[in-house]
């Protein structure tokens, strides 16, 4: 599940798995975005080279799979930092100063959301309400859900010290 | 006898430490030798005094809250396993007025019990529902959830039992229940508590629903930003299957139904029925045109019924207590309860369930207590980002679904969001637009186009450019995204900004640039 497994113990892409991730999940009907998450959960991202492998498998055409692919937000086409952050950016957490967060986390990261940290260690992202609104601001660090956040508490949870 | 301590393992409760709270517990009970288990319920969705440790006690359950793991030693020491007084304490939990003044029917065991335990759940009035749906058969179930005149809770509020005897009537080798648990509104986390609260209702539910209509194949289509309410829910399958609340023969009836849970992908627009359905059969997230209908023509080509968590969620009540027990409460044409889910920038954030007709003001002021900030409420806003930002001039205004329309708002799924006098009103408009241009599924121009060209305009807006020019022609954009959109992504992506131009104009007449020093 993506989200759930991010950080240091990400597999390498390599073919072989994605056939594998494929043929086990294949028997479900309409598999496509479980195999895909399957896929995340294993090396942060999906490959390109997994998108044709994928069709062939499934009997679709590769535009078909690229444009699932293309049309989630959670989808990476690239590898994910170490770490990764996830950070509502929805009304309720707004409201509790969830932009300020947000601004001071890019500034302090140099990076914006969306982007990774040129060290690899910190990928920001913006997520669009994770059901804590009562909690807010909200953020999933690493797959676990935080509430009250700031960015200094952010920070600290993916810095060396607290993560490996 | 062995005392049973309850720390919540539900996701709000967990994102203030409420792991870490159980884990000082467990080694208070084995480094002192206590008897005492430790049961993870749900939560009561009383999320300030989350984590909100409750003890069971001859005269009932007691709580404590919000715990930290350090006051973990100190309660032990003051006898919380007795009820003991501490600094933390709040006396019996069901009499906390936020709880004691609401009206659980849906969420009766949410909090209250372990959320895995079949038999917890069968002692707390669980599994009536589905036994009385067996003795029923199909007509008659349709016929118990039409005059309880539940409508559906996802946020179109149309009647289930309607929705139910179309699926009923159409003829098909295979149907579907398809439980839509996108729950992408902001504010709203009702769907999420049940699911880690009270999964077995969920399953109760869906498995009534595949009764009554002759489904056999139930999904549950959760989205990814719910992972702790995923593994939950997929648990709690796994125990109904081997314990026979699913499968071939439910409770012995020689009945089936069989269900699976799968994740979404980060989609708002996938809550959208017939985008959930494309997004389930592994296909771009896009919006179907109606007709036909996902009651004749909806999974697979198959007869669907497709209902939220809430609406099935609120059917095993409604058959093991009669409609008429759930059609008796509520406010006009909304009848039952409904769970508001207070959020935002308010002391007392949480769940209330209630029958309809609260006012917004009893809602914010009563059980919220105000702000979080502690500065005057300036707006609310009502049912995600597809609803309308309120000023407390209409904190009068029943919570009813008809009432809400005719002020140009909208129940949805729920959420109130609450706004403190920093808010500007510009700012969330402007947000409407760039979410309806992030989330847009791209199939109609007014949403996919237009929503880019109204965030632009408010940025002018914003910046002082013509303001009043620029307001027209937001009002004229609103008008086509209204009239020209397939689905109310589009279509009411005009109501938070148009309610934030009509109340609270002040925010929209900015300074013109030229006059600037
Ligand atoms: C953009 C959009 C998003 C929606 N999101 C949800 C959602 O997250 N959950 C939900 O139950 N219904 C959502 N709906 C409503 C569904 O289309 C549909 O009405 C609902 O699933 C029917 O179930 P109900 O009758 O039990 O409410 C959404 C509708 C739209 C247009
Ligand atoms: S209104 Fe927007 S989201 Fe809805 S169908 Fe049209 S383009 Fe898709
Ligand atoms: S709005 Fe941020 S968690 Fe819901």
């Amino acid at each position: 599940m993506s989200g759930a497994r991010q950080s240091s113990r990400l597999a390498e892409w390599d073919a072989g798995a994605t056939t594998r991730i494929v043929e086990d999940l294949r028997h479900l009907d309409g598999p496509l975005l479980a195999i895909l998450h399957a896929l995340q959960d294993r090396h942060g991202y999906i490959d390109d080279q997994a998108l044709p492998i994928i069709a062939d498998l499934l009997n679709l055409s590769r535009a078909e799979v690229h444009g699932v692919v293309s049309f989630y937000h959670d989808f990476r086409r690239r590898p994910p930092g170490r770490h990764v952050i996830k950070l509502c950016r929805s009304e309720a957490c707004q409201s509790v100063g969830g932009e300020r967060v947000a601004r001071r986390l890019e500034a302090s990261l140099a990076i914006a959301a969306g982007e990774t940290t040129p060290d690899g260690r910190v990928t920001l992202e913006s997520v669009y309400c994770l059901g804590n609104c009562a909690l807010g601001p909200a953020a999933l660090v690493d797959g676990k859900l935080y509430g009250r956040v700031d960015e200094k508490l952010l920070r600290h949870l993916v810095s060396p010290e607290v993560a490996a | 006898m062995t005392v049973r301590l309850f720390v919540p393992r539900d996701a709000a409760a967990l994102s203030v430490g409420a792991h870490g709270v159980a884990l000082a517990f467990e080694a208070e009970i084995r480094g002192r030798g206590l008897d005492a288990t430790l049961v993870r319920n749900g939560s009561r969705g009383l999320f300030w005094l989350e984590p909100l440790v409750e003890v069971e006690t001859p005269s009932g359950r007691v709580g404590y809250g919000p715990v930290g793991p350090g006051d973990v030693p100190g309660l032990v020491d003051a006898g919380l396993l007795t009820g003991g007084a501490h600094r933390l304490s709040l006396g019996p939990v069901e009499a906390i007025p936020y709880l004691a003044n609401q009206q659980r029917l849906t969420f009766q065991r949410c909090g209250v019990i372990d959320p895995l335990s079949l038999d917890d759940y069968a002692a707390h009035g669980g599994l009536d529902g589905l036994r009385r749906a067996l003795a029923l058969g199909g007509a008659a179930i349709v016929d118990a959830v039409a005059e309880s005149g539940l409508r559906g809770r996802g946020g179109a509020a149309f009647p289930t039992g309607i929705k139910w005897r179309a699926v009923l009537e159409a003829e098909a080798d295979i149907k579907y229940i398809v439980c839509n648990a996108d729950e992408g509104d902001s504010g709203t986390f009702a769907d999420r508590m049940l699911m880690e609260g009270d999964p077995f209702l969920l399953i109760e539910g869906m498995a009534i629903a595949g009764l009554a209509v002759g489904a056999e194949k139930g999904v549950v289509y959760v989205r990814s930003e719910y992972p702790h309410a995923f593994r939950r829910l997929g648990q709690a399958i796994d125990i109904a299957r081997r314990r026979g609340l699913l499968g071939f023969d439910l409770l012995g009836s020689g009945r089936r139904f069989e269900m699976e849970a799968r994740l979404g992908a980060g989609a708002y627009i996938c809550g959208e029925e017939t985008a959930l359905l494309e997004s389930l059969e592994g296909k771009r997230g896009q919006v179907r045109f109606k007709p036909p209908l996902p009651a004749h023509h909806g999974l697979f080509g198959r007869p669907t019924v497709i209902n939220n968590v809430i609406s099935l969620a609120s059917v095993p009540f409604i058959l093991a207590e009669g409609a008429a027990a759930y059609r008796d409460l509520g406010h006009g044409r909304s009848r039952g309860t409904t769970p508001i889910q207070l959020a935002g920038n308010v002391r007392r954030g949480g769940l209330i369930e209630r029958a309809f007709g609260l006012t917004l003001g009893e809602i914010v002021e009563d059980y919220g207590g105000g702000t979080l900030t502690g500065r005057p409420v300036r707006a609310v806003q009502v049912g995600g980002p597809l609803g309308a930002y309120w000023p407390t001039s209409l904190f009068h205004v029943p919570f009813d679904y008809e009432a809400f329309l005719e002020r140009g708002g909208m129940v949805g799924h729920g959420g109130v969001v609450v706004f403190d006098d920093s808010v500007d009103l510009a700012a969330q408009a402007r947000f409407a637009f760039a979410f309806c241009a992030h989330e847009s599924c791209g199939k109609c121009t007014p949403c996919r186009i237009g929503s880019i060209r109204g965030a632009e305009t408010l940025d002018k807006i914003i910046a002082g450019e013509a303001p009043e020019a620029n307001g027209d022609l937001v009002r004229d954009l609103c008008e086509v995204m209204r009239d020209g959109s397939l689905c109310a992504l589009g279509g009411l992506t005009p109501l938070p900004v148009l309610s934030a131009f009509d109340h609270f104009p002040e925010d929209f007449e900015r300074r013109p640039r030229s006059a600037a020093p």
